[in-house]
């Protein structure tokens, strides 16, 4: 019993470290990814909070019908269709509180559909 | 460049934005010292001498919306089309720069809107009934159920020396006008001379008024620079239910008010608080009034000679329609 722990804790160190080593490699190439969902009217989040110089990837979609995502100061405009997922790759270069908007006109409550987002030092 | 100015100068839209919409007067103002020979020398040029008329821009009456915030319904429209019906000189057209109705996801419930719309405008004595469409009348079909109802939403028409063109920038869903709609306006600007005088009718503003409230038209500036050869451009718009006035090269820009409900300055409230202002039922008209835009008495015609003056409506005022007639009447516009 004694000799089958010795063969398998190698084998668990391994892996764990392989593990550590694969997020730390994930961390460092790859930006964050952030799920927007647009449902009339409203997305969720309904607020974001991102750091100025740091690429992210919103990854956008939709529960119901077509919606639009646009920020011109964060260069984003971004189209939004049911049944498919939109990515849009950001780095924030200005700090401030924004709105995006809907601007896929979707129905009454449209004029109204935003996200706050706050970019910070 | 004396020239230039006199060639801008030639007509005047005065406008009066009295709450319920606005009274253009468009004038041909020869420079001093000029005689009638420019204007039959414009005659020639653009096909058409252009000849004194007036015509009322209604905006945003939003046939079918039920609040909050106002309750009134079609109230404010109808007393529109009442007081239109009322003035002493009858306008030769009366233009609508959207959001006629209030869109409905059930097709037959928007169209019975549209018939709405159609019933009270109606009683407009005036002959000719221009209109545009705004994003809750074309937003959500691309336009099928307003073009069967009201035609195409881009088209152009003269009158009077004037050229008027209707641009839809709602029916392809974002706040665009379009390539092909850009194409179209240039092919349609190719006859006149760059002295033309040119009313440009839309629903959204054509410039980055306030994006985050969806205050723009995102090829805006392209269709500005397709008109900025022309010395006499105006732009009317609505959508953002509150007057505006804005100057961009020879362009000037206005805003009509809602007929419905007013939004606030943007720049009073914090950018994430779209909200219309609050229905008051002591006074359901406030922040209705009265803009009167005027050529100023002893200066030089030229685009920023206009004086402008604003005179809230009182419930009296609204209710017997006496505001506009008496200012009309003292030879204010």
């Amino acid at each position: 019993m004694k000799q089958k722990h010795w063969k398998i804790l190698p084998i668990i160190a391994l892996t764990i470290l392989a593990s550590a080593s694969f997020a730390r490699h994930d961390d460092q190439t790859s930006p964050r990814v952030i799920e927007i969902k647009a449902k009339r009217f409203a997305f969720e989040p309904s607020e974001l909070t991102l750091k100025k110089g740091e690429p992210v990837v919103l990854r956008l979609s939709t529960e119901d019908v077509t919606h639009g995502l646009y920020l011109k100061p964060l260069k984003i405009d971004a189209d939004i269709e049911p049944g498919k997922v939109s990515e849009v790759k950001i780095t924030p270069d200005q700090v401030g509180k924004f709105v995006a908007i809907c601007d896929h006109f979707c129905g009454a409550g449209h004029g109204n559909m935003h996200m706050v987002v706050n970019v910070v030092e | 460049m004396k020239k230039d100015m006199n060639r801008r100068s030639f007509m005047k839209i005065a406008t009066t934005s009295f709450g319920i919409g606005m009274l253009c007067q468009v004038l041909p103002v020869p420079a001093v010292g000029e005689n009638h020979d420019y204007l039959n020398f414009l005659g020639k040029q653009n096909g058409e001498k252009p000849t004194p008329f007036s015509f009322v821009q209604l905006s945003d009456t939003h046939v079918g919306f039920n609040g909050p915030p106002d309750p009134l319904g079609t109230k404010a429209f109808e007393h529109a089309v009442d007081m239109v019906n009322g003035l002493d000189q009858q306008p030769d057209l009366v233009i609508v720069t959207g959001d006629l109705t209030q869109d409905s996801e059930k097709p037959d419930e928007h169209a019975g809107r549209m018939q709405q719309f159609k019933d009270i405008a109606s009683r407009l004595k005036t002959p000719m009934l221009r209109m545009v469409p705004g994003e809750h009348d074309a937003g959500l079909d691309g336009g099928v159920l307003y073009r069967e109802h009201f035609g195409e939403t881009s088209y152009s028409f003269d009158h009077r020396g004037v050229h008027f063109i209707a641009l839809d920038n709602v029916s392809r869903a974002k706040p665009e006008v379009g390539p092909e709609r850009i194409t179209w306006l240039k092919k349609d600007l190719t006859r006149f001379s760059k002295t033309a005088p040119i009313v440009v009718m839309t629903h959204r503003p054509l410039f980055d008024l306030k994006p985050e409230w969806e205050w723009f038209t995102s090829d805006g500036d392209e269709v500005m620079n397709v008109l900025a050869p022309y010395d006499n451009v105006t732009v009317l718009y609505g959508h953002i239910h509150r007057d505006h006035e804005h100057e961009i090269g020879h362009a000037k820009h206005y805003a009509a008010r809602s007929l419905i409900f007013a939004f606030p300055d943007p720049e009073t409230v914090a950018v994430d608080q779209k909200k219309p202002i609050p229905f008051d039922k002591d006074n359901p008209f406030k922040n209705l009034g009265i803009r009167v835009v005027n050529e100023t008495p002893g200066k030089r015609p030229a685009a920023n000679s206009l004086e402008i003056k604003d005179v809230e409506l009182s419930l009296r005022e609204f209710n017997e329609l006496v505001g506009i007639q008496q200012l009309l009447k003292n030879g204010a516009i």
